[in-house]
């Protein structure tokens, strides 16, 4: 008898709900948000971790590892958008990028 | 039982702790330092659910080389912090408030009367010879095989697309054609030219 399953959920509920902050207080600062965004991706994976666990079924754990692929492949592509947005604008500020605005 | 205990919570505290700090510190290059001790941490109760080797991926994975890319990103963009934290304090509030509102839904859900999984037992320990990554293997190149072909034409299309986007041409510097150097013929560079001898 060890941890019991709530006490990971209640751990990955915290994690998602202080990403979630912190896209809202981090809303000028594009790098913030996307740390945000994986550390919401990181609780996600401990919840599928901990079901996969405690129902002895490792489909969960599959899930995490194309969960974590597919979130390499997005850091990528983010990081490569900001540079090149910094390249072409000299700023990440979420305010500064309303171009696309009507 | 009791030092299962003491190292869950010890290493949920630093993983809840490092990620609060993630989003509050002022410099995002301390954030990213704080989200990598996220990770170790995380990794950490990974493993405390027979997790191995996804705990060891995340940190080879993401520690390895997703925190390094945001950190030379970090370090290579010359930010201004300043304008950055414009309306950090205006915005706190809400957060928290948000954050609070659905932490409070979730906690709700998990620990009230109408879910089961307070009840769910956890499984035996697994044989201390049991091989969790032999395991995942053996379910993600026969089960899953498609699926993981799929990931791996992500990758590969991320690759490609980080390369396009940030690949620039510069016209300003010179450089070598060796296929247009290969193609010179001797008629291209040398010209023999008949004349009188002077007298």
């Amino acid at each position: 008898m060890g941890i019991a399953l709530n006490h990971y959920l209640v751990l990955a509920a915290i994690l998602f709900s202080i990403s979630i902050a912190g896209i809202i207080i981090n809303r000028k600062n594009l790098i913030v948000i996307l740390m945000s965004i994986e550390l919401m991706l990181l609780a996600v994976n401990l919840n599928f971790i901990a079901f996969s666990h405690f129902l002895d079924d490792l489909a969960g754990q599959v899930f995490v590892f194309f969960i974590l692929t597919v979130a390499a492949a997005e850091a990528a592509i983010g990081l490569a958008i900001l540079v090149v947005l910094f390249r072409n604008k000299q700023t990440i500020n979420v305010a500064d990028i309303n171009e696309m605005k009507g | 039982m009791l030092i299962e205990s003491i190292i869950f919570y010890f290493f949920a505290a630093v993983t809840v702790l490092s990620a609060a700090s993630v989003v509050t510190v002022r410099n995002p290059v301390h954030a990213a330092l704080f989200l990598v001790l996220t990770f170790f941490s995380s990794a950490f109760i990974w493993m405390m659910l027979e997790a191995e080797f996804l705990a060891i991926t995340l940190v080879l994975v993401y520690v390895g080389a997703v925190m390094v890319l945001f950190l030379f990103v970090v370090m290579m963009l010359d930010i201004n912090i300043a304008r950055l934290r414009e309306g950090f304090i205006k915005f706190l509030p809400v957060g928290i408030l948000l954050a609070l509102v659905m932490f409070g839904m979730l906690f709700y859900v998990l620990t009230g009367d109408q879910s089961a999984v307070e009840s769910m037992a956890a499984p035996a320990a697994k044989a201390a010879d049991f091989s969790n990554t032999r395991a995942l293997g053996q379910v993600l190149y026969t089960e899953y095989v498609f699926a993981f072909e799929i990931a791996a034409v992500i990758l590969l299309v991320a690759i490609i697309a980080a390369i396009a986007l940030t690949l620039r041409r510069r016209t300003d510097t010179r450089y070598q054609n060796p296929s247009q150097q290969m193609k010179v013929q001797k008629k291209d560079r040398l010209r023999i030219i008949k004349m009188e001898a002077e007298k």
